[in-house]
């Protein structure tokens, strides 16, 4: 079986995001991008599904600029066979991410697709529900345990949910999406990114691989939140209840 | 005119409060631009929740009630919701934001070829199409948006649209039709574990206390952030750091990652104060932190900042939160 995994490069989870005073996107000077976090979890995962049972083939996929190879090289480094690269400059959004991830799967043909639920860069959470309704498969998102069965014709999920946790079982060919509490994803190695040097990583301009990805969403502006006031200190709870009940009249 | 469709949420045949948010955003557009909208139910004897939608503003209330659909399975949900787009011509599908709303909507949206946008937080007329506004990059940027295409989805953010008050006219309620055997069957249903009962929901109550790492177990969590709850009758909430150590259920998360609230009241108690943390609270009318470490970013958004071990304030302020 073959396991598709995107990665999307993002901003990592620990810097400090500021908007750009003319409001065009984020400052990215001396921001430090990794792979977003679900993805390194979704890759995680069909890293284990391969150690356990053998004949599986990862291939890691990212769209977007040339620096997107970074990620496509940690991801080979933890242990993906080979990669590639969706060439585009564009500002691209999740419906035409998924209709490249379409025309991938279709010249791919994977048994299955591992992404993530939600980059923590545009929060979208859509991606992957998308590309399985344009591909006519099942889905299964907010993933945090994963089973294969009938010799990988089906998996069992475990879902998180607003009101718990959901076990559905889905037939594969489908769209996983991954969350925080699926696995804790590994370091690279040093052998791992000497290894991955070697990998295959393929670069396809999407104007040649999928001419048609054209984002509709269009951003006019991006501004700072409002700015929330620090509010005063208490020294004792019974101060703090009598602000409560007659400054802020909460309770 | 925009034909709005608004897809109403509910948990065993409770209504969710959020879909009301959702019908104050359809009212707000249909206030600016003009236009009606609808309310689809989905799931199967929803006839209870369908009923309590007939004076929230629509013009009617669908029904798509088969026994099929007594999951919700995005496959069959985003396929019936495809099918009615299609059939009444809306313009614009709009759900609170949920993991029910998120699971479903991006395939719907899938399925009719269209472009969506997730945590609305604004609306407003342009020209003869609509500018929005939504969160990103956990809560540190705000997005003015447009969405080409004569069909838009949105997910958005309840707490940003306030509930109208009811109309005194009551909406018919109208059946569309479903056929269970012709809708899609990739997904089945397994089990799906309770949420445990007694405390509401934290997406949906006044008040919310949650707990961070400062917490060493599940059974001081009860004490501790149960107890609180329960003297001021709140939900409960947790950050990242109590799910990943095992002592909450993900269902407790508060964050980017997680539900997002915005209640009266929030209790941070033992939370540093992350900013994915933040990015699930912030929008709170007051904030109270109690943390050991004074230089808590947390203070940094509180109204009302108690610098003390959360083991010793939170019985304290228990004790004196009992009646008598
Ligand atoms: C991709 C991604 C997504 C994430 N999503 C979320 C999310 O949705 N929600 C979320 O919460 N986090 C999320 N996180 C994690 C987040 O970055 C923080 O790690 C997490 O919020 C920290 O939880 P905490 O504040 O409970 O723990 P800590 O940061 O460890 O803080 C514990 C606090 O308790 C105080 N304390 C300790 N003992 C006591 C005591 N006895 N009395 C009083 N105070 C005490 C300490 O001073 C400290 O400030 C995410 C992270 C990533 C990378
Ligand atoms: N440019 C991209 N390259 C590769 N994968 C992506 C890209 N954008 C989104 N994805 C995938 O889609 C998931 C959901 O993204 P989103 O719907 O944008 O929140 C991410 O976690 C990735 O797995």
């Amino acid at each position: 079986m073959k396991i598709l995994v995107p990665l999307k490069r993002v901003p990592d989870a620990d810097t400090k995001i500021r908007v750009k005073p003319d409001g065009s996107g984020i400052e990215t000077d001396g921001v430090k991008f990794s792979v977003n976090p679900f993805d390194a979890i979704a890759l995680e995962e069909a890293l284990r599904l391969k150690e356990k049972f053998g004949d599986i083939e990862t291939v890691v996929a990212s769209i977007g600029e040339e620096a997107c190879a970074e990620q496509l090289r940690t991801g080979l480094a933890m242990g993906a066979d080979r990669a590639v690269l969706i060439r585009s400059d564009a500002d691209l959004d999740p419906r035409a991410v998924a209709q490249v991830l379409a025309a991938l799967f279709r010249r791919e043909q994977p048994g299955l697709v591992l992404m993530g639920k939600q980059a923590i860069d545009d929060d979208s959470n859509q991606c992957g529900q998308m590309l399985a309704a344009l591909l006519g498969l099942g889905q299964a998102t907010f993933v945090s345990k994963l089973e294969l069965l009938d010799h990988a014709s089906r998996a069992r999920c475990g879902r998180e949910t607003d009101a718990g946790l959901e076990t559905v079982t889905v037939t594969l060919p489908a769209v996983l999406t991954t969350d925080l509490r699926l696995n804790e994803p590994r370091y690279v190695s040093v052998p791992g990114i000497l290894k991955a040097k070697k990998k295959p990583l393929e670069v396809l301009p999407l104007t040649d691989f999928c001419a048609g990805a054209v984002s509709r969403t269009k951003l006019l502006r991006l501004e700072a939140p409002p700015h929330r006031q620090a509010g005063a200190r208490v020294r004792s709870v019974d101060e703090l209840l009598d602000k409560l009940r007659h400054e802020a009249k909460v309770i | 005119m925009p034909q709005i469709l608004v897809i109403a949420e509910h948990d065993q045949g409770q209504l969710k409060a959020a879909t009301l948010a959702a019908t104050g955003f359809a009212r707000k557009v249909g206030s600016a631009a003009g236009g009606q909208f609808e309310v689809l139910v989905l799931g199967h004897g929803v006839a209870g929740v369908a009923e309590s939608l007939r004076h929230c503003g629509a013009v009617s209330v669908l029904t798509a009630d088969d026994p099929a659909l007594r999951h919700p399975l995005a496959d069959k949900f985003a396929a019936v919701i495809a099918g009615v787009v299609r059939g009444r011509g809306a313009t614009m599908v709009v759900a609170a934001a949920s993991t029910f709303s998120k699971d479903i909507l991006p395939r719907a949206a899938g399925l009719l070829d269209t472009g969506m946008l997730s945590d609305v937080i604004d609306v407003w007329p342009d020209g003869g199409d609509f500018t929005f506004k939504r969160v990103l990059f956990a809560g540190n940027a705000l997005a003015t948006v447009k969405l080409d295409g004569p069909l838009k989805f949105l997910t958005v953010r309840a707490a940003a649209f306030a509930t109208p008050p009811p109309t005194e006219s009551a909406a018919p309620v109208v059946a569309v039709p479903v056929d269970g055997a012709t809708l899609p069957n990739q997904i089945e249903f397994v089990a799906r574990e309770g949420r445990a009962a007694g405390r509401p929901d934290a997406t949906e109550a006044p008040i919310v206390v949650s707990g961070g790492r400062a917490i060493r177990n599940a059974d001081d969590f009860e004490r501790l952030v149960g107890g609180l709850a329960d003297a001021l009758g709140a939900a409960v909430g947790s950050s990242r750091a109590l799910v990943d150590a095992g002592i909450t259920p993900n269902s407790l998360q508060i964050g980017q990652t997680g539900k997002v609230v915005a209640p009266n009241l929030y209790f941070a108690l033992g939370i540093s104060g992350a900013i994915q943390h933040l990015a699930g609270m912030k929008d709170t009318r007051v904030i109270v932190a109690v943390n050991k470490d004074p230089e808590a970013p947390v203070f940094e958004v509180a109204d009302y900042g108690l610098v003390g071990d959360v083991y010793e304030v939170v019985p304290e302020l228990i004790a004196k939160l009992k009646p008598g």
